[in-house]
């Protein structure tokens, strides 16, 4: 009895951390409308900072002066970010918003790394919290009681903050209306500043209270940031008081996951949330969203298929690429076939992005469930490469099945972000499920058929599925169920009173692109031989939402030049430098400031003037 | 430039669609004007034009000398030009009295306009200030919308159709309140269908149909040319 106290309290004292970067994210999300990727890189940058500064000035401040001192120079660097970076995305499509902070998140990452090295650094104890009480017969560390009292004190304070000052007045104003706030004189742009600057604040004192807990590592914003969008969801985005219930009850179902459900319980909370979504879409406490701007910012262009010299163009540039071992030897062949398989994955998210007009942050999940698939029934149903091929490309789509008929019941952010915690249930099942899928180890030896295994069949035989799969997506978005798709992206209400549903298209369009996506991933496992949870990981369906944006999410093949270019240049990069994420991170944000309708987009816009 | 509102050849467009088409209008200080038109004349898309809350426009707005092309919402309004939205836009999580202080913005000349006066004003007000703005009925929000962009000490509204939606006893005391607000010097100009209602509050009239201004001149040479009414402003 005893033991599941002290977990539940162990369970409290996490939920502290997580609260205050989850009120940050919460705070910021209400009035901006952003999600705010980087809250996790802020929440990093805070242990850290706090790290330094109790070493190099807690001697003379004294521990908590010191402390606090660093949480206010992260939030100016986060005052920083939005007023270089931010504000000029506030209108952009939330897509291109997560990636700008995404970016973000990934520059901060590497940064980390070059500053404070790759070794973990364990903070500190906090003075008169080094001890321990007894409770129940178990000792119990006072710090992690400072802790749970904390929680509840900065919930009533950021109340009273909202409630009873005028900057709080104001903020809730413009949460609700900013253009009527704005119309009465109100400066949004340093209440914006002001508002993210605050939320910054709170995510770096989660960080720099969990450093006397937990060692600071350059990779603890990921599962941090994940933690809280969940914890966010689930009491609803906006809500103070749902992030604060929330956090508690992922901070307990993390504490006792592990010990009832030790196989999944990465993906526990992930789970909670689905449900939660499914049954109370905003959320706990949370309040329907009055508007959404377009999620995407597709369908600004008309989309023609191609004409006569269209078609020839494309067969001309197939049989170009065909004649590639003409020239290229193995890893050229090897790249170039990495290039085909990435560029169907893009097709296929931007079938769902830019013709159905859904956001998907986990769309390699159903890559990842291709690959997996595939190599499941080499290696335990002993099937030859094309039946295994099917059989990736049949657990994607039901994986699209099953998680599409949750997302499309959400529009906008939050079925978005019901994508990313669906991938991350795949993950963490691939990740934890050793028995079956190996783990962190992966599955090894899945190698093609005879008939393709040389390097030049195999490139031959990527671009050929390739091709003909692009291809038919393509067909499909001008066709009636293509029609329907974006009459839906472009308005709902319209759609809806021409007799097309919403859900049924929508699923059938997601499980589509899904299949797709699956096709890809079988044909990576063969052409790597292996498959690791990465091919299944949030950066992968980064990096497909970065390859359509980079294509233009408004133009219809966008997304297979987007995957050529970028995967081309990740590939160049992380063999050129160790700091291939600073790179990455920088490119996303220059990308998304400077082409804010993509490359191919922006190109096609200057011809056609 | 002239003290007051000055708008020349203003333009304005939803995406390609072009909305206004050289919209010329002026307004003297504690002048009251009408502007009248049919529902999508473009009254509404005049006033969003004039606050630059419509990204695409073009030609020229002035108010009290400056040059407001350039300028955000927030600074045009911080100059003394207040805005009451056609639909009100109550901040409906927000009491009463806190929907007052979002509008709140010291005075520039003369007595400042208080929570206290204005429920002289609006008394139902002062009855609700600490109801939330979304247990309202419509009359209450409208009051509470001309109220809230009183708290900026404004030298001129943009009222935009005032009078809409609003039972006729509700109607009366909008009139008394506009009549009052005139009193104290305050320039308008009113956004209107209600051709009656402009009658009993403005001097001048200007009329606009698809964008563009029909007609201009004082109540009396409206009045003396039935036929823009009919062109203009008849079903």
């Amino acid at each position: 009895m005893s033991f599941y106290v002290v977990q539940f309290i162990t369970g409290l004292a996490s939920a502290c951390s997580l609260f205050l970067v989850a009120s940050g994210l919460s705070i910021i999300f209400g009035v901006t409308r952003i999600v705010n990727f980087a809250h996790g890189a802020f929440y990093m940058l805070g242990a850290y900072v706090a790290y330094t500064a109790i070493e190099r000035l807690g001697p003379a401040l004294g521990f908590w002066p010191a402390a606090l001192l660093a949480c206010v120079a992260v939030a100016a660097i986060g005052a920083l970010v939005e007023m270089t970076l931010l504000r000029r995305i506030y209108d952009a499509p939330e897509l291109f918003q997560l990636l700008a902070t995404f970016g973000v998140t990934l520059a901060v990452e590497d940064l980390v790394l070059l500053i404070w090295g790759p070794n973990e650094l364990l903070g500190p104890r906090a003075p008169g919290f080094k001890g321990a009480v007894p409770i129940l017969g178990q000792l119990f560390p006072t710090y992690d009681l400072l802790l749970i009292g904390l929680a509840p004190v900065v919930l009533i304070a950021l109340w009273l903050l909202f409630r009873r000052t005028h900057w709080g007045v104001l903020v809730r104003a413009a949460t609700q209306d900013r253009e009527m706030a704005a119309a009465l004189g109100v400066n949004q742009k340093w209440l914006f500043t002001s508002v993210f600057a605050l939320g910054v604040f709170l995510a770096a004192l989660g960080g720099a209270l969990a450093l006397p807990r937990e060692a600071a590592s350059h990779d603890m914003d990921m599962s941090v940031i994940l933690e809280s969008l969940v914890v966010v969801v689930i009491g609803g985005l906006g809500s103070l008081p749902g992030a604060f219930l929330a956090a508690v009850l992922v901070a307990e179902l993390n504490a006792f996951g592990i010990l009832v459900l030790p196989g999944v319980s990465m993906a526990l909370s992930f789970v909670v949330m689905a449900l939660v979504l499914v049954v109370r879409p905003w959320g706990l406490l949370g309040k329907p969203e009055a508007l959404s701007r377009p999620p995407t910012g597709a369908g600004a262009t008309r989309w023609r298929p191609l004409d006569t010299r269209g078609r020839l163009a494309v067969v001309l540039a197939l049989a170009l690429v065909a004649a590639l071992p003409l020239v290229g030897g193995p890893y050229a062949l090897n790249v170039a076939s990495e290039l085909a398989i990435f560029a169907l994955f893009a097709a296929s998210l931007h079938f769902l992005v830019g013709g159905a007009g859904l956001v998907s942050f986990g769309h390699a999940a159903y890559f990842g469930l291709g690959a997996y698939g595939a190599a499941l029934a080499v290696k335990t149903l002993g099937l030859g490469m094309a039946p295994a091929i099917g059989c990736g490309v049949l657990l994607a789509l039901a994986g699209g099945i099953v998680f599409g008929w949750f997302c499309v019941r959400l529009t906008g952010v939050h079925s978005a972000m019901l994508t990313l915690a669906f991938s991350q249930v795949v993950w963490s099942v691939a990740f934890q499920w050793t028995d079956v899928t190996g783990g962190d180890n992966g599955i090894i030896g899945v190698w093609p058929a005879a008939w393709a295994a040389s390097p030049q069949r195999f490139f031959w035989l990527c671009l050929a599925v390739c091709a003909l799969a692009a291809g038919l997506l393509r067909v499909i978005l001008f066709s009636p169920f293509g029609y329907a798709l974006r009459a839906l992206r472009d308005s709902e209400p319209r759609a809806a009173t021409i007799g097309i549903a919403r859900q049924p298209m929508q699923w059938a369009g997601f499980a589509l692109a899904a299949a797709f996506a699956g096709l890809a991933g079988a044909l990576y496992a063969f052409l790597k031989g292996s498959v690791f949870p990465d091919t299944l990981g949030i950066p992968l369906s980064i990096d497909g939402l970065v390859m359509v944006l980079v294509g233009g999410v408004d133009t219809i093949s966008g997304g297979i030049v987007g995957a050529v270019l970028f995967r081309g240049l990740s590939i160049w990069t992380i063999s050129h430098t160790d700091y291939s994420r600073l790179v990455d991170g920088a490119l996303i944000v220059a990308l998304v400031l400077m082409f804010p309708r993509g490359l191919i987009g922006t190109i096609s816009a200057r011809f056609k003037r | 430039m002239s003290n007051g509102l000055t708008v020349q050849n203003l333009s304005a467009y939803y995406g390609r669609a072009r909305a206004l088409f050289d919209v010329s209008l002026d307004v003297a200080p504690g002048e009251a004007v009408a502007l009248i038109g049919r529902n999508g004349a473009g009254k509404s898309t005049t006033f969003r034009a004039i606050l630059g809350l419509m990204k695409s426009r073009g030609g020229a707005v002035h108010f009290d000398g400056q040059d407001l092309a350039r300028m955000p919402t927030h600074a045009i309004v911080r100059l003394g030009l207040g805005y009451v939205p056609e639909d009100r836009r109550i901040f409906s999580d927000l009491t009463v009295a806190e929907n007052l202080s979002v509008g709140r913005r010291p005075a520039r000349a003369g007595e400042a306009w208080t929570p206290e006066r204005l429920y002289e004003i609006f008394p139902n007000l002062a009855e609700l200030r600490h109801r939330a703005g979304a247990r309202m009925s419509g009359g209450e929000q409208q009051m509470l919308s001309i109220a809230r962009t009183l708290m900026g000490n404004p030298s001129m509204l943009l009222l935009d159709e005032p009078s809409e939606g609003l039972a006729p006893r509700i109607v009366e005391q909008m009139i008394e309140a506009i009549a009052r607000m005139k009193r104290e010097g305050l320039g308008m100009l009113v956004a209107e269908q209600n051709l009656a209602f402009a009658r009993l509050v403005a001097e001048r009239v200007y009329v606009i149909e698809k964008g563009a201004v029909r007609f201009s001149g004082t109540m009396a040479e409206f009045d003396a040319a039935p036929h823009v009414r009919d062109a203009y402003l008849a079903l």
